[in-house]
């Protein structure tokens, strides 16, 4: 049974994810973040689940869809949007914006934008946790999407993982689809955890809709990770309830139907009705868990919007950390 | 340079002479021993396992034997043999250098790099950058460049101008047994993500080493002979090629000042620059095709910074844009010579 604590945790962690991206999607839409991005609502259970076994010494990849997994993964709210906000206060000065978040001090290895490129850094991640025998306390976890499962360096990457008994797990979250492109069409498996069978390491299915079932699934691939008994395939069954993007109108490659059918399934909803029918948590106590949440939430927002942006002079630095030639180009 | 006569780097060097290849691989295990977090990682670098025990061959000992022994020596966990995923263990191995180890990797030939670009581009050159300088990648990466070996198209290529056309990379091309040994030092013991671009037609040369460890600053270049008429840029084997021109042309009367790059980023602004103004005319000799090349960069910092002392117009002497050929007379075109760099000196001497 999970105690107290790590469900108030969980409950935390998703409401912090949903409301963010809600705030981040509404920020965006008035041009106060400064680019492209890509909300994970719909998600939420599939980065708590797993994150609730890690601590700081684990290390995860990411995705361009990434700020849930930073959430998770212990990242602070105010310095995530001010990096999508562009400003100098923000995860990376400001430099890599929402598909470049990281935080190398709690173990985030970065959200990635090139599609599958995050999964072999998160096998490097777990390399060193075994090179230095340290698998107990150090894992990696590659999370990545039905999209990135067709990508080559999966591939490669799970075969490493699998010859090298590395401890990774492979964390697909399934949302059905790769931009506008269905799962259905550009995989050539029903489930993508059958792809396992491959490598030779076990492959899971799991309700990415239910945080308990990914909770139970990612507590027993930790275990395996860090027994030393190497790499597992997760496969979640997820949805993202916006676009690819921000601005991406989804109406035009999914059915209404469908979207009712996955929020009926809502992660935070189902939460919330299983503890207070099994009076685990107390409603009210759920309710001020919430309130807090919209409170650092707005305070995040005020951060990013008051915050300066990065001094000019700071498009130099830190290409390399050594490097004697001027970098400024010619102009 | 204190003294206009002094040679750069590796110069009356007092040591053993030794192969480039025994150099590269004595580095490695100098490297191995020094900090316990470098580790090697490539295809077939010790090569093939005894089926029952799983103990490592050695049968190969790395392409060109450059990592020969040292499995024996350092284990099977610091000297990795990878399957053929180029993509992952790069990937892998940034993972790793972004994690507190120090990975060298061993791409075999220079044209695999780009089985591993991506991550190479995306990943090894952009995460300090991207993440606000909150994480380094000291990853080193080596690999055979160049043609006139017989090895065809996809196994000769010398394209370092793209890898070092890239912010967040650096590359190094040494020319000697010398210049290898404190090169690939220096790159392993760089924070930065760093390439060891080896030419296949050096491999076998002798040199001048010490016996002692020694790191070559990266991004500086040395003279190789110094000379009034006209000034030679060399990169790699067209350093070799640059200094048996340089013999030739003296015997007609032409003294040439012969620059070795060693480093072509950062690229050694101020030796080109500084020979330049002296000798007042200029050859870059370049093995990569010539578009946008590494000669290009050279000549045109020549002209920005350098143009009213030119007596002659800048001239590149470089691979033609084509593939590496096969066939021996057609590489033997390919590939510059001494021959290409003396009448291209002529032509702008006469003139």
């Amino acid at each position: 049974m999970i105690n107290e604590e790590k469900l108030i945790w969980m409950y935390q962690t998703m409401c912090k994810i949903r409301l963010f991206e809600e705030s981040m999607l509404e920020q965006t839409f008035k041009g106060n973040s400064m680019g492209v991005t890509h909300p994970s609502d719909g998600q939420e259970a599939v980065p708590t689940g797993i994150c609730a076994h890690l601590t700081d010494k684990d290390w995860i990849g990411s995705t361009h869809r990434g700020h849930g997994h930073c959430i998770a993964k212990g990242l602070e709210t105010d310095k995530m949007m001010a990096e999508i906000m562009g400003k100098y206060t923000g995860n990376c000065k400001g430099k890599g914006g929402s598909m470049h978040i990281a935080d190398f001090s709690k173990g985030m290895l970065g959200a990635n934008a090139i599609v599958g490129a995050s999964i072999p850094l998160a096998v490097g991640a777990a390399l060193t946790a075994k090179y230095q025998g340290k698998e107990k306390e150090s894992i990696g976890v590659a999370f990545f999407g039905d999209g990135a499962s067709s990508q080559g360096v999966l591939h490669e990457s799970m075969n490493l993982a699998s010859i090298w008994n590395l401890p990774v797990i492979f964390a697909c979250e399934n949302n059905q689809y790769a931009e506008a492109t269905p799962s259905w069409y550009a995989v050539s498996v029903e489930d993508i955890a059958d792809r396992a069978a491959s490598y030779n390491i076990p492959g899971v299915v799991v309700d990415g809709m239910d945080v308990f079932q990914v909770y139970e699934a990612a507590g027993e691939a930790v275990k395996r990770a860090r027994d030393g008994k190497g790499p597992t395939l997760l496969e979640f069954k997820t949805y993202r309830y916006h676009g690819h993007f921000h601005a991406d109108q989804t109406e035009k490659y999914r059915s209404s139907e469908e979207e009712k059918a996955w929020h009926k399934r809502d992660p935070i909803i189902s939460f919330e009705k299983k503890v207070i029918d099994q009076k685990l948590i107390s409603k009210g106590k759920l309710q001020s868990i919430k309130k807090e949440v919209v409170e650092e939430i707005e305070k995040a927002v005020d951060f990013g919007l008051s915050s300066p942006l990065p001094p000019e002079e700071t498009l130099y630095d830190d290409v390399y950390v050594n490097y004697p030639n001027d970098l400024r180009g010619l102009r | 340079m204190d003294n206009k006569n002094d040679l750069g780097p590796g110069f009356n060097v007092k040591g053993k002479e030794v192969r480039y290849r025994d150099a590269f691989n004595s580095t490695l295990r100098d490297e191995l021993e020094h900090d316990e977090n470098v580790f090697i990682i490539g295809e077939d670098i010790s090569g093939g396992f005894d089926k029952k025990t799983k103990e490592p061959l050695d049968a190969w000992g790395g392409p060109f034997a450059a990592t020969k022994g040292l499995v024996q020596d350092f284990g099977v966990n610091r000297i990795m043999d990878a399957p053929i995923s180029e993509a992952g263990f790069v990937g892998a191995a940034i993972g790793a250098a972004l994690t507190g180890l120090r990975p060298v990797v061993d791409l075999m030939y220079f044209d695999f790099t780009t089985v591993a670009f991506d991550q190479l581009l995306s990943n090894a050159a952009k995460s300090r950058y991207m993440f606000g300088g909150q994480t380094k990648v000291p990853l080193t990466l080596f690999a055979r460049s160049g043609g006139g070996t017989g090895h065809a198209a996809q196994h000769s290529s010398a394209f370092y101008s793209i890898l070092a056309h890239i912010p967040g990379l650096k590359v190094v091309t040494p020319s000697d047994a010398y210049s290898v040994k404190g090169l690939l030092s220096a790159a392993i013991r760089d924070d930065d993500p760093v390439f060891v671009v080896n030419d296949k037609k050096i491999i076998n040369t002798t040199g001048f080493v010490p016996d002692e460890s020694y790191q070559i600053e990266l991004g500086k270049g040395r003279y190789l002979k110094r000379g009034n008429d006209i000034t030679l840029v060399g990169m790699s084997y067209s350093s070799i090629v640059c200094l048996e021109a340089s013999e030739k042309l003296e015997k007609l009367g032409i003294s040439t000042e012969v620059v070795d790059l060693l480093s072509l980023s950062p690229l050694d602004n101020e030796i080109i620059i500084e020979s330049v103004k002296k000798t007042n005319r200029i050859v870059i000799v370049d093995e990569d095709n010539p578009i946008a090349s590494i000669a290009s960069e050279v000549a045109a910092i020549v002209a920005d910074k350098a143009f009213d002392y030119l007596d002659a117009p800048v001239k590149r002497v470089t691979a033609p844009h084509t593939p590496v050929p096969y066939s021996k007379g057609l590489e033997d075109v390919y590939v510059p010579d001494s021959n290409d760099v003396v009448s291209t000196v002529k032509s702008i001497l006469e003139n």
